[in-house]
């Protein structure tokens, strides 16, 4: 029997590049407002951090790319990346 | 015949919906808790406007993932009429019902006022109360309702016919004025391949009865109502 190892990991969700993102513009704005005029683009995401239980690394992975697939991220609008932060054995 | 309103966690337009079809209508409604897994015999499923599981994650994300929505699913398939209403259709939208997706409103701001829509579809279970480049008033009240898809997406929705209704000026013009949420294309209701799946952003149920001042909704519900018991009775085609 293999066992489970605890994995932490963050999955980013952004706006796909050709989707207008009316916050990122919002953002960009008010930072030039207040004196960052080097700004030339934000993009607003979300981040998961997400500990969870899997065999191995490759495990994690897929599952944790499933559940942004699944409810995570949006595919119209959103792309996402996975991102193992740490596979200690629990 | 029975119509079925669904309630999440955080609907709120769902008893505005039920008093226009048990008391304007006159029809037998139930409120359907979102965490059942059947619909209890209804032939009309109506998802309502709120803002359930409080907008988390994407308005209507989670709610798309209830116990209710498989059979909900299963009755669209089937053909049965399912009407989906501000963060309905944005339910719909998530779980497939329907293609596209929402974003934040083009200026941020959660928008609360009349808009005009320009009807496209008059032959659906929805719509046949109403006759095409009509130009009906009702209110709208969300922050997310900027439609979006792909080129080939919206592409799609246009040759197959499926956007019902579209944002437009007082005189039935598609202006960027009159697109208030900035949406793909002026939409703001679309249907899916069958034309018995209705989603829409601006609210018939707020304005379905001549006290309110507007009325313009109430065709809506009246013959997707008759549509339901015509299914109900083997009617259909």
């Amino acid at each position: 029997m293999s066992k489970k190892k605890q994995f932490k990991a963050r999955v980013r969700v952004v706006p796909r590049p050709e989707i207008l993102d009316p916050q990122g513009k919002a953002v960009a704005a008010s930072l030039g407002r207040i004196g960052f005029d080097q700004v030339t683009e934000v993009r607003v995401g979300k981040s998961f951090d997400i500990s969870l239980g899997a065999k191995n690394a490759g495990e994690a992975r897929k599952a944790l790319e499933a559940m942004a697939d699944k409810l995570l991220a949006n595919d119209v609008v959103e792309d996402f990346e996975v991102e193992i932060l740490d596979g200690d054995a629990a | 015949m029975r119509c079925g309103v669904v309630t999440f966690p955080g609907s709120n337009c769902d008893h505005d919906i039920y008093h226009v079809l048990k008391h304007v209508l006159g029809q037998e409604v139930t409120f359907l808790w979102h965490g059942n897994a059947d619909l209890r015999g209804c032939e009309f499923v109506v998802l309502p406007g709120g803002f359930s599981y409080g907008d988390y994650l994407r308005a209507g994300a989670m709610a798309s993932l209830s116990p209710i929505m498989d059979a909900v699913k299963r009755h669209a398939d089937a053909g049965g009429p399912v009407l989906g209403v501000c963060n309905g259709f944005q339910m719909l939208l998530e779980s497939g019902l329907l293609t596209g997706a929402m974003r934040r409103n083009r200026n941020l701001r959660f928008l609360c006022q009349d808009v005009r829509l320009r009807v496209e579809r008059d032959d659906l279970p929805f719509t046949e109360g109403y006759s095409k480049g009509q130009i009906l008033r009702m209110p709208i009240a969300h922050a997310e309702g900027n439609y979006v898809d792909t080129e080939e997406g919206l592409d799609a929705l246009e040759s197959e016919n499926r956007v019902v209704f579209r944002y437009v000026s007082a005189d039935g013009e598609l202006t960027d004025d009159a697109n208030v949420n900035g949406s793909a294309r002026s939409i703001a209701g679309i249907c899916n391949a069958g034309g018995n799946v209705l989603g829409m952003m601006p609210h018939p149920e707020r304005c379905a009865e001549e006290v309110l001042g507007n009325s313009d909704g109430l065709a809506l519900f009246a013959t997707a109502v008759g549509a339901a018991e015509d299914m109900a009775l083997g009617l259909a085609s």
